[in-house]
Formats: structure tokens, C-alpha cells, sequence
């Protein structure tokens, strides 16, 4: 089983941008995305009820920034592969799906490819479903719930309306939503454990991808403004009545 | 060169087109060219409505026999382009399956794929699109390069919907192809959630919840509230990522993009994540006991208390009108 999880500037502190290309900053000290952390223990559950198995990471960065993966590690996955190469910088979506399917293959493939939905920080949410169609496999985006049966998934995925019952044949590729499952805390030993195991650093030649960076992504940002500011109004202290400030304010918006 | 063929992806729920969809084609319409919708699905019973709102044209792949909608649609779409009827740019909604399909479509055709959009211009010979970062404080434009089709995906109540008052569109039959290992998947049984007011992206009014409830059990209060004022109930992202109510609920840059009229924020702090997804609402109303929270930074009106006063106090008042 593989997960593929992303490093990312740690969301509690302000965004910024690279001020040369108007990307995101991404160069200072990077954490496991939290969508990922359940990608990870999804991974680990199902390895652990399957009674057998072992779980594999994937991750790409401009740098060779591994502190994210060795978190993974640490709640235990057992290895991983870092795809890191200056090159990556800028990769759009389609890019990192096209590394990420490579470097899956590297590991020689798997049973079943596991994703988060969408990253904390670039949260354009196409990855999982472009690896899937990259690698020529079936997907089921959105799950709420993923079990093995016999040889097929059971997956329920996320709709508008509800959920549907979903079956796929393995391998396939499977993207989990935030908050499906509880991960776990990388316990002291599973910490010190993680430094000793086994994490490639690869570059996107090796995987035989040739990157295309700032200039080729077939986009090209041509614009930052500041959005207009929105102003506060009135901040009252509740006393006890409160309320009836709200009572009052939707009234004379005539919605009740 | 402006747009000569614009597609929208059309979805159609409860046998009308979704509002998002009447909304993207209201905006294509504006875009110049001719306009078609495309529906993973049955294009016939909604032709009549999607041809008031501007697509001349409406591709139908028919029922999909369980098949799931990301890899039909694409392979259908890519189908269609393979027969010379390339568009310049495809249009689609940022939700599940409008997300499916263009990130399937990107790879078929080795295209880039720009989502989270707010807007949408034809500068020149450029075609560029409208993101908003950071929370919504920066906007980011990014132009097309290459040759099309371009796939950009828009977040809903972006564009007003207008009808343009044309014909019926006519129905094309757009089958899906033969999906080999990649349509392994089949949707064997299909769950509606009782849902009794409106949908949250397209709420008058919505009430959301935070880690400030302090308990799972404390979001029946912003339910009830939900339900008095005949809107929707909404969530945190820290709420969802504790399980406490699914991920359909969640309000923000990962979620839901909601412009309510009245959006009432209840023990929610306001975080850049969830500010992302509700700032663009008409009015705001934020009640925390943390006076020091970046809500207040964006609401009308702000209560400094504690939800579990103000809140039950607030619906008994609801309730006695």
C-alpha cells in the first residue's frame, strides 16, 4: 500500500509569496499536511486488518526536505521515496501527478494508492484522480469509508446528497476526506524507530519525468492584487442579552 | 481571438440544472462564441432549461449504468474533442465530480488544469482566470498559455445567474467509450442523507459551527438554529477533522465556498482556512467569547460570549415568534 503525502509550510503561520515568481513560498521548514495524517492511518488500519502487508510514502519537493515524510514514518509506514529536484519548483498539479505515479512505480506499484483529497496549501484537488488516470487504474475519490473485500474495495464516497456504495477491483487509486479516522500520535519509539528507516531521495530524471516547471505549465501568473477589506462592525459584550442584538440585527435584514 | 467554443459541465439535480451549472453558463454567454453544456448523464429532460440559460448545444453520454462520473465524463468529453469539436475552454463547477472529471480530462489531454476560481476574462488573445489566496485578501490572475482546451474549475455563486431566454439546446449524443481497467469502479447503492432545509452552497442563510461548541454534541444547537431560520448548518474545519459532523458540512478554502445573505459564525475563531469560504457572505454575524478573534475582523455584527448562553437564548427567542 502506498500514500502519497505533501509537506507544507506549517498553516499556523501567514502565507506568503515568492515575490520573483508569485508561487507560494515553500523553502522554510516543512510539516506533514494534516489531510495526509489520515491518508496514513486509513493505510495503517487497513494493513492492519488485512493482517498483513506494509505501508509505502511518496512525497515530492523542490528540496530535500524530509521532516513531513519521517512524521509518516514515525505513526508507521515503513519506508518512503522523497522525489526532490529543483526543477519541481512550480510543477502544476498535472506535473506532481505525473511524479508521483512514477514514484509509485519505483516501489514497484501497489495494491491500492491512497491520497487526501486536496493539500492544506495549493488545495487544487485533481492529484489522486490525474495519478489514477497517469497509471491507467480506477479511482474512487471522497471516501468516507474504505474496506478490503476479498480482492475488491468497498468504499463509501462523499456525494452532494449523501454517500454511494462504491465497489473497484485493486489496484486502484483511493482519496480519503478529512476526519474519517483518527491518526494517530507518533508514539516515542515509533519517532526513534522512524529515523532509521529506509527514505530514497530521487530526482525526476531518475523517474525518467522530465519536469516542466515555472515556464511550461501552460499557465502563467500575470497578476496579485489585494482583495478589497472587508470592515468590522459592531462588537458588543455580551451581558446577558445579547441575543436580542441578534434578534434585532436579523430583523431589520427582514429574514425573520 | 475571442472564445469561438465555450463547454460547460452541466449537472442536473432533482431534474433541473444546478444552479452552479445556470450560473457558468450565464458567464460563458457573456464570453462570446458559442456555448454548449455537457451532461455526464441524461442531457434530454434538462435541454429545454440549460438551452434558457445559453448552451446551444447539449451533449448527453446517457445514463452511466454505475459507472463512476469522473472517468465517463472525461472519456466522453475527450471522445467528442477527438472528433474535432474541441473547445477553447472548458468551464466546470469546484465540487466532486466537476473536479473528477477535469483532472481525468487534464491527463487525456496533457493539459493543466487552474481551479478555485472567482472570475474569468478574455484579455486579448489571453484568457485568464481569477483566484483568490491567503484567505481571500489576495487575488491571484493567472493567464492560459498553450493551446486549449483550457480547464479551469469556478466556485459556486461566482457569477449571477441570468437566463438569456434562447431555445432548447440540441440534444448530441456524446456515449462514453470503452473505460478498460481505468472503470474498475461501480457505484452499487446510492445514500440521499435526509436533508430538510436547503443545500449549504446555495443557503440564504447559514450557521456554522466551531471548536468553540466544545463538544460534538453541542452542534445540535447550531442545528436548531439552522432550522428555525430555514437555512443551512455549516462547520469549521476543526470540527470536521475531529469527526464530529462530515466533510459535506465543512465551510472554507478546503470545502465549501458559501454567500449567504446572513452567515452567523458560532464559536469559530477565524481561521484564514475557514475565512476563505464565508467572507464573501452579505452579512456576518460572529458570536466567540474570545474577543481577540480574527472573526470580529470581518463581521457586522459581533458578540463577545459564550455560545452556550447566547446561542440557546437566541433560539428560544426564534422559537416564541
Amino acid at each position: 500500500m502506498i500514500v502519497c503525502v505533501k509537506q507544507i509550510p506549517d498553516p499556523a503561520l501567514p502565507g506568503e509569496l515568492d515575490a520573483s515568481t508569485n508561487t507560494l513560498k515553500r523553502d522554510g521548514k516543512l510539516i506533514l499536511d494534516e489531510s495526509d495524517s489520515y491518508g496514513v492511518e486509513m493505510a495503517l488500519q487497513l494493513v492492519d486488518a488485512a493482517g498483513g502487508g506494509e505501508v509505502s510514502i511518496v512525497s515530492m519537493a523542490p528540496n530535500g526536505e524530509v521532516s513531513g515524510m519521517r512524521t509518516a514514518l514515525a505513526m508507521g509506514a515503513a519506508k518512503g521515496v522523497l522525489v526532490s529536484d529543483p526543477t519541481l519548483a512550480g510543477s502544476d498539479a498535472l506535473t506532481t501527478a505525473k511524479v508521483l505515479a512514477a514514484a509509485t512505480q519505483k516501489l514497484g506499484g501497489a495494491d491500492l494508492i491512497i491520497a487526501g483529497t486536496e493539500s492544506s496549501d495549493g488545495y487544487t484537488g485533481t492529484v489522486p484522480e490525474q495519478m489514477a488516470e497517469v497509471l491507467g487504474l480506477p479511482s474512487v475519490t471522497f471516501a468516507k469509508s474504505v474496506a478490503v473485500d476479498g480482492g475488491a474495495l468497498k468504499v463509501n464516497r462523499q456525494t452532494e446528497e449523501g454517500y454511494d456504495e462504491v465497489t473497484c477491483p485493486m489496484p486502484a487509486v483511493v482519496s480519503v476526506t478529512a476526519g474519517v479516522v483518527e491518526p494517530r500520535y507518533p508514539s516515542f519509539k515509533g519517532i526513534m524507530a522512524a529515523k532509521s528507516k529506509p527514505l530514497d531521495t530521487v530526482t525526476a530524471a531518475d523517474l525518467g519525468v522530465t519536469p516542466v516547471g515555472w515556464g511550461g505549465a501552460d499557465q502563467s501568473i500575470v497578476d496579485v492584487a489585494q482583495a478589497p477589506a472587508r470592515e468590522a462592525g459592531e462588537v458588543v459584550v455580551d451581558e446577558g442579552d445579547a441575543h436580542l442584538k441578534v434578534v434585532a440585527f436579523l430583523e431589520g435584514l427582514k429574514v425573520i | 481571438m475571442a472564445l469561438s467554443n465555450i463547454w460547460v459541465f452541466a449537472q442536473a439535480a432533482n431534474g433541473a440544472p444546478t444552479s452552479a451549472t445556470l450560473e457558468l453558463l450565464t458567464k460563458a454567454r457573456s464570453l462570446g462564441g458559442a456555448v454548449s453544456a455537457f451532461v455526464v448523464g441524461d442531457g434530454a429532460p434538462i435541454a429545454a432549461a440549460l438551452g434558457e440559460y445559453g448552451a446551444a448545444t447539449v451533449y448527453s453520454t446517457g445514463d452511466l449504468g454505475g459507472a463512476l462520473p469522473g472517468v465517463a465524463g472525461a472519456s466522453a468529453m475527450k471522445a467528442v474533442i477527438d472528433g474535432g469539436n474541441a473547445p477553447d475552454l472548458i468551464m466546470f463547477p469546484q465540487n466532486y465530480e466537476g473536479r473528477d472529471v477535469m483532472a481525468r480530462l487534464s491527463v487525456k489531454l496533457d493539459r493543466t488544469v487552474v481551479t478555485n476560481n472567482t472570475d474569468v476574462i478574455v484579455d486579448g488573445d489571453t484568457v485568464k482566470v481569477t483566484t483568490p489566496v491567503f484567505g481571500g485578501n489576495t487575488l491571484v490572475t493567472t493567464g492560459f498559455t498553450g493551446a486549449g482546451p483550457y480547464l479551469a474549475a469556478f466556485r459556486p455563486k461566482s457569477f449571477a445567474a441570468e437566463a438569456g431566454g434562447a431555445a432548447a439546446g440540441a440534444v448530441v449524443a456524446a456515449p462514453v467509450p470503452d473505460l478498460g481497467a481505468t472503470g474498475g469502479a461501480t457505484v452499487t447503492a446510492v445514500h440521499t442523507e435526509a436533508s430538510t432545509g436547503p443545500k449549504l452552497d446555495e443557503a440564504d442563510i447559514v450557521v456554522s459551527g466551531g471548536r468553540g461548541l466544545g463538544e460534538a454534541a453541542k452542534f445540535e444547537l447550531v442545528d436548531d438554529l439552522a432550522k428555525l431560520l430555514k437555512g443551512a448548518a455549516g462547520a469549521s474545519r476543526a470540527i470536521v477533522d475531529a469527526g464530529w459532523v462530515p466533510y459535506s458540512m465543512q465551510v472554507g478554502q478546503t470545502g465549501k465556498v458559501v454567500k449567504p445573505n446572513v452567515y452567523i459564525a458560532c464559536g469559530i475563531s477565524g481561521a484564514t482556512q475557514h475565512m476563505v469560504g464565508m467572507k464573501g457572505s452579505k452579512h456576518i454575524i460572529a458570536i466567540n467569547k474570545d474577543q481577540e478573534a480574527p472573526i470580529f475582523g470581518v463581521a457586522d455584527l459581533g458578540i463577545v460570549g459564550d455560545v452556550h448562553k447566547v446561542l440557546p437564548k437566541l433560539i428560544e427567542a426564534l422559537q416564541g415568534r
